[in-house]
């Protein structure tokens, strides 16, 4: 440890101005506070003298720690998926998991390199500390896509987000809207034809020249879209070998989907790492899952035949699609959530509601979770607007010397 | 409801849920005495005593009187800061552009007699004794939490009776050096000052009982429940175009003392605390006393580098080894600096010594005392994290939305969303626990400063 640290006090005046590295300073800090907590102390006056031992860091890690069960099982699923599709019998537990994770593997890096490339650029531009966001930014990013989404569409869109959707309001703690969800949408509006259909959901490559090629005409598509293109009141989702999906199968989530949302059970593994160490909101996801619940039963209660999805019960809407993975993962962002008590509540529930709201009414898209996280992003600072101005309200009405 | 004279005295309770309970290292022993020392160097330090613009009326050598006025405001010349001892003048001591830092005055014999002030018979006279003998220096006024404006129409008076800061010694310490007599007498004086309540905020080991002509609340709860603030808030809140005064206990026995035509009372019990203090203890003392014979022998042998710190973690000052005891003059913490620490990837740390309020940390669990130092633990960030300040902030204020109105300069929400109420040390807690790192008090400091800039 001594040695490292020994490593980095020698390199240091490199990046230190007038050091020939300077131009990359903010790399330097970043892995330096990352290896070592940074040694800044308090002011000597006007401040606190302790701090609690929390910081951003570690706050963003557990954020990646509790997506893990989710990415872990989405390494499965893909694997297991293109087992199926290639019509085996066997499903070699590794096999599948080396599938997944040579499919993931260039995804995730991908993400990572782009997001974080431009997120060292600007803290170097702006001679700030690299902030932590993207670390979730970037896993987040390949869960929430198809398995196979092109690397250079990914590389775009990831682009796209931080640039437009986080930099240019300045960076981590002030983007309006959630960045995963930005490059996730920017993905489905831009190129239409490798989000959606019946293929793209199941993967069919041989990454590194491993798994089988995948035979034509297999249907792949998930159970939201074989909901869409159903009429009737009578709705049977069905895995890629025909068997038969119930609300079990979908809670556990060996279904087709976007990679790391399908399984309702490792979410819920998260959900437990998140509210049990207090990053993200109870409020939040019980609000999401409530309104979600509310709008389902509403939809199921005067179902008809012109929207199939209405024929759905409200507890099968909240496992199927990315709903779950929504409520616990994006909902409750805190930068672009509603930041005040009462304000959580009502954005919550609001999530849940449009997305069950959209993706029953609107046969143009099957799935409404992403739409409304990124509605109510926009509508968070207007339910904080009026929750403050109830504060405000209430200690006008207490004044009784007039101004 | 018993009434005694003519006031009606409340039994009223005040419960406050939300707050900051830390369990650090150092704290004092219950039934801890207090121990004399002797007190050869004190200090005025016109910086303890925001809005008021100091003017020296000393040099260098003059021999001073416990009681003399040292220095006065510019703005309200009736306004005193004066010698706690009785000595000569060591050192009128200047910062940059001849800013006055500190006047030293050194214990000597001398014949001169503390002033003796007239007795207050109407609220003038009642103002001016409080501006003459010193005391209005400590006491404060909201808004802005300043010394206040002698002659200023003060809807009620809160005095803070219990202290919930981390390691703060009770409050009724101080009955070795006041008596109910002199809390009665101080009660009756302020009750000269304001038209409103006199209101006393206690702690449930409080054991003087009712003190006549005052409200007395019963506050129970964590940091920050001891603030005057958080008091009020509760209370009575502060509206735009009131006034209202906040004083600690030791303030109003003091003033009760000089009401009542006694010598001017300036000890005080000062608590040694801290988990680099080895031998916490209870020191009686004088205000404005020099730190190094308080600390000495008290601190551990370890060769780290440390802070002292003249009140508590949250709300002190650094005052270094050769500095003095700032007001409000009853705490003395030492942590370890911490700044020749490498903690090798310490935001992964699962460490129980961790200190946190963030489950995420065993320590969290854990029934234990923690040794905190001075770092950050971290990097300063923009907000990020949301509910994080609501937590430990029982009034009903929206800090966030304060925090950026003040951020901001937006003098029309600063005063919408209650700038009014608040004081830096509200801010306290949820500076300790901010994520971010962001400088909570400061922000609030700057926000109250530059409000009164600009609507004076």
């Amino acid at each position: 440890m001594a040695r490292l640290r020994n490593f980095l006090d020698k390199i240091k005046p490199n990046f230190e101005p007038g050091g020939k590295l300077h131009a990359f300073h903010s790399v330097y800090d970043g892995f330096e506070t990352f290896l070592y907590t940074p040694r800044t102390t308090s002011a000597p006056a006007g401040a606190v003298h302790i701090h609690d031992s929390i910081d951003a860091k570690r706050t963003m890690i557990i954020v990646v720690m509790a997506l893990m069960p989710c990415f872990f099982f989405g390494m499965y699923n893909t694997g297991y998926q293109h087992w199926l599709a290639t019509g085996a019998t066997e499903f070699p537990f590794w096999s599948l998991m080396l599938y997944g994770f040579l499919t993931i593997l260039p995804r995730v890096l991908v993400a990572y390199v782009v997001g974080l490339g431009i997120e060292f650029a600007f803290a170097q531009w702006r001679k700030e500390e690299i902030q932590e966001g993207f670390l979730v930014t970037g896993i987040l990013v390949p869960m929430i896509c198809p398995a196979e989404v092109p690397l250079w569409m990914l590389a775009v869109a990831v682009a796209f987000a931080v640039v437009f959707a986080k930099e240019v309001f300045g960076g981590t703690g002030y983007n309006v809207m959630n960045v995963a969800l930005v490059t996730r949408a920017f993905l489905f509006f831009a190129y239409p034809a490798q989000m959606s259909g019946d293929k793209v959901y199941v993967a069919g490559s041989t990454p590194f020249g491993f798994g089988t090629p995948v035979p034509d005409g297999f249907s792949g598509a998930t159970p939201l879209g074989q909901i869409a293109t159903q009429a009737g009141p009578d709705i049977t989702l069905t895995g890629i070998d025909g068997s038969i999906i119930d609300t079990w199968q979908a809670f556990l989530g060996l279904i087709p989907g976007s990679f790391g949302e399908t399984s309702t059970l490792c979410i819920l593994i998260g959900a437990a790492i998140l509210l049990t160490s207090g990053i993200a909101s109870w409020r939040i996801i019980l609000s999401v899952i409530a309104g979600g619940l509310f709008m389902g039963w509403i939809a199921n209660t005067f179902a008809s035949p012109l929207y199939p999805a209405s024929y759905i019960p409200a507890y099968d809407q909240l496992l199927l699609g990315g709903f779950a993975f929504a409520a616990v993962f994006m909902a409750t962002d805190p930068v672009t959530a509603a930041r005040t008590t009462t304000g959580k509540y009502i954005y919550g529930f609001l999530i849940g509601a449009i997305a069950i709201v959209i993706r029953t009414y609107n046969n143009g898209y099957p799935e409404g979770a992403m739409l409304a996280v990124l509605l109510m992003n926009c509508f968070a600072p207007l339910i904080d607007y009026c929750v403050v101005q109830a504060n405000i309200r209430r200690r006008m009405k207490r004044v009784t010397v007039k101004p | 409801m018993p009434i005694i004279g003519h006031y009606h005295i409340k039994d009223m309770k005040l419960k406050l849920k939300k707050g900051l309970k830390l369990n650090i290292a150092g704290g004092l022993m219950p039934g801890t005495q207090a121990i004399e020392t002797g007190v050869g160097l004190c200090a005025v330090i016109p910086d303890d005593f925001p809005g008021f613009m100091p003017k020296v009326c000393v040099h260098d050598g003059d021999m001073v009187a416990a009681g003399t006025p040292l220095l006065f405001d510019k703005k309200n010349s009736q306004v005193k800061l004066v010698s706690p001892i009785s000595g000569r003048i060591r050192s009128i001591v200047r910062g940059e552009r001849r800013k006055i830092m500190r006047i030293e005055i050194e214990t000597a014999e001398t014949d001169m007699d503390s002033p003796v002030l007239p007795t207050p018979t109407d609220r003038t006279s009642a103002n001016n004794l409080l501006a003459e003998s010193g005391l209005l220096a400590f006491i404060r006024q909201r808004p802005y939490d300043i010394v206040p404006t002698p002659g200023d129409k003060v809807r009620d008076i809160f005095v803070t009776a219990l202290d919930t800061a981390p390691l703060a010694a009770s409050m009724s310490v101080f009955s070795s050096i006041f008596t109910k007599t002199d809390y009665t007498a101080g009660v009756a004086l302020l009750r000269k000052i304001t038209d409103g309540k006199v209101y006393i905020c206690h702690g449930t080991d409080w054991q003087t009982g009712a003190i006549d002509g005052a409200e007395m609340v019963e506050v129970d709860g964590p940091h920050p429940a001891g603030n005057a603030g958080v008091q009020a808030a509760n209370i009575a809140p502060v509206n735009k175009g009131e006034t209202i005064w906040t004083l600690d206990l030791p303030t109003l026995g003091r003033i009760g003392r000089i009401a009542a035509g006694k010598a001017p009372e300036f000890r005080t019990i000062a608590a040694v605390v801290g988990p680099e203090v080895s031998k916490p203890a209870l020191i009686e003392t004088i205000i404005g006393a020099e730190i190094a014979p308080l600390i000495a022998g008290r601190l551990d042998s370890t060769t780290h580098r440390r802070r002292i710190i003249s009140g508590n973690v949250l709300t002190g000052d650094a005052v270094g080894a050769d500095g003095f005891i700032r007001y409000p003059y009853r705490q003395i913490t030492v942590i370890a600096e911490g700044d020749d620490k490498d903690e090798f990837m310490g935001w992964a740390s699962l460490s129980p010594s961790k200190m946190s309020e963030s489950p995420s940390f065993p320590g969290h669990f854990l029934k234990r005392k923690f040794r905190p130092d001075a770092r950050l633990n971290g990097g300063r960030r923009a907000m990020i994290m949301s509910g994080q300040y609501d937590k430990v902030m029982p009034m009903d204020i929206l800090p966030e939305y304060l925090l950026k109105a003040i951020m901001s300069n937006n003098i029309e929400d600063m005063e919408r969303l209650g700038i009014y109420e608040v004081a830096p040390e509200d801010f306290a807690a949820a500076e300790y626990v901010d994520t971010s790192k962001l400088p909570l008090q400061q922000i609030v400091r700057d926000g109250l400063d530059y409000i009164r800039k600009e609507l004076e």
